[in-house]
């Protein structure tokens, strides 16, 4: 591990230890809880709406969360790590088929839902319990 | 010059190697580029004095890979006589008279206080021959409307019988790159005296493990909260002082701090949050 590898691991080590983030996944609706300076006073504003896109990369890793607000699409890139992030919550897992979802901004509607997924990874059934056990 | 060292009071510079970029936050969230340069076995290795030489530097060695059967015979005497171990790059840094050092201290990190800015020096990258374009940003020629075979090239070189040459120093097609550059006034994010990291804010000129010389920025007042005369390595007592026949001990000083760093590097961190 070379001098720069092992500094943005420590400092990944540092942020994961901090951060109060889901796990979460493609597809999946998520409330982003960010944190806003206002003047001297700061608060929180949640930002909900469905995972797009996530991009590994360490500590720089990101993800993309669209809604739609007032009829327009709107996309806001994280970073996953960022301070400013102040936790996110899981709300609904989506099943999806690709890793990257931009075919939904030519989507509006009804044909922009996507089912929810309430079986694979990171759900516990009674099938995956029993298998565990 | 002379009057420059005296009145900013001149600290000595650090040499450091390129370990490369990324990216850290913050307080306010805001996430910074940053190239982070390490600061290994750097050691006060010469003295150059006013009455001895005529003006006041110390010279620095630092790298610790430097093999022994390596170093030319002249050299190896002139590190015993430091008593240090054989070093890969030797620079001197000049000092104003009540900032030298003595021979054999260690400077690290803590050299720098973060927010202070830095100038950094070090060798671009090579890019080979470059056309006129690529070196000294000319715009070409046209894609269409008649140009053929030249749309890269640098165009008229000069004006006609009279004067009948190319004027000295114009700008032409030639090597690029592998030269001292010098950035300025960079802002020095963190440190980390641990692991001997100095985070400066903005890219720095050269590859990867190339030598990189950091000096406060000579155009900035000079910083508050700096360590005078330098920054040196608590560690580096006379005691730490390897002899040139045993580099073994250089050995063992490197990855000591190394292992320090993991359990010392979130409180770090923290403080930069």
């Amino acid at each position: 591990m070379n001098t720069l590898e092992k500094f943005e691991a420590d400092t990944l080590a540092a942020a994961q230890e901090r951060s109060q983030i889901a796990d979460f996944s493609v597809g999946d609706t998520v409330k982003v809880n960010v944190k806003i300076q206002e003047g001297n006073r700061e608060r929180v504003q949640a930002y909900e709406g469905v995972c797009i896109a996530r991009k590994n990369g360490g500590i720089n890793a990101s993800f993309t969360v669209r809604k739609i607000s007032y009829g327009e699409g709107v996309e806001r890139v994280f970073p996953l790590y960022s301070p400013r992030i102040e936790s996110v919550e899981l709300i609904r897992r989506g099943s999806v088929r690709r890793a990257k979802l931009y075919y939904l901004r030519n989507l509006r509607g009804k044909k922009a839902r996507i089912a929810e997924r309430t079986t694979g990874h990171g759900i516990e059934t009674k099938e995956s319990n029993k298998k565990g056990k | 010059m002379m009057a420059k060292i005296e009145e900013k009071k001149m600290r000595t510079g650090v040499i450091a190697q390129k370990a490369g970029m990324t990216r850290v936050f913050d307080e306010d969230g805001r996430q910074i580029g940053v190239t982070v340069l390490k600061i290994d076995g750097c050691q006060v290795v010469a003295n150059r004095t006013e009455k001895k030489d005529g003006y006041t530097a110390l010279q620095l060695g630092a790298g610790t890979k430097a093999k022994v059967k390596n170093v030319s015979k002249a050299n190896r005497g002139h590190f015993a006589k430091a008593k240090v171990a054989p070093k890969q790059k030797l620079v001197e840094f000049r000092v104003a008279p009540e900032n030298m050092v003595d021979v054999g201290a260690e400077i690290g990190a803590n050299h720098f206080v973060p927010g202070q800015y830095v100038d950094v020096c070090g060798t671009s990258k090579g890019k080979g021959f470059a056309g006129a374009m690529k070196r000294h940003n000319f715009g070409g020629m046209r894609a269409s409307h008649g140009v053929s075979v030249s749309h890269r090239a640098h165009g008229s070189t000069g004006q006609c019988q009279e004067p009948g040459k190319v004027f000295k120093g114009k700008k032409m097609a030639g090597h690029l790159g592998d030269e001292r550059v010098t950035t300025q006034n960079l802002r020095v994010v963190a440190v980390d005296e641990e692991a001997g990291l100095v985070l400066v804010q903005g890219a720095v000129p050269g590859a990867r493990d190339g030598w990189i010389l950091i000096t406060d920025a000579i155009k900035m007042p000079a910083p508050e909260g700096a360590p005078l005369p330098a920054g040196l390595k608590k560690a580096s007592t006379p005691e730490e002082k390897a002899d040139t026949a045993q580099p073994v001990e250089d050995g063992t000083n490197d990855p000591v701090p190394l292992e320090e760093a993991k359990t010392d590097k979130p409180e770090a961190d923290n403080k930069e949050a």
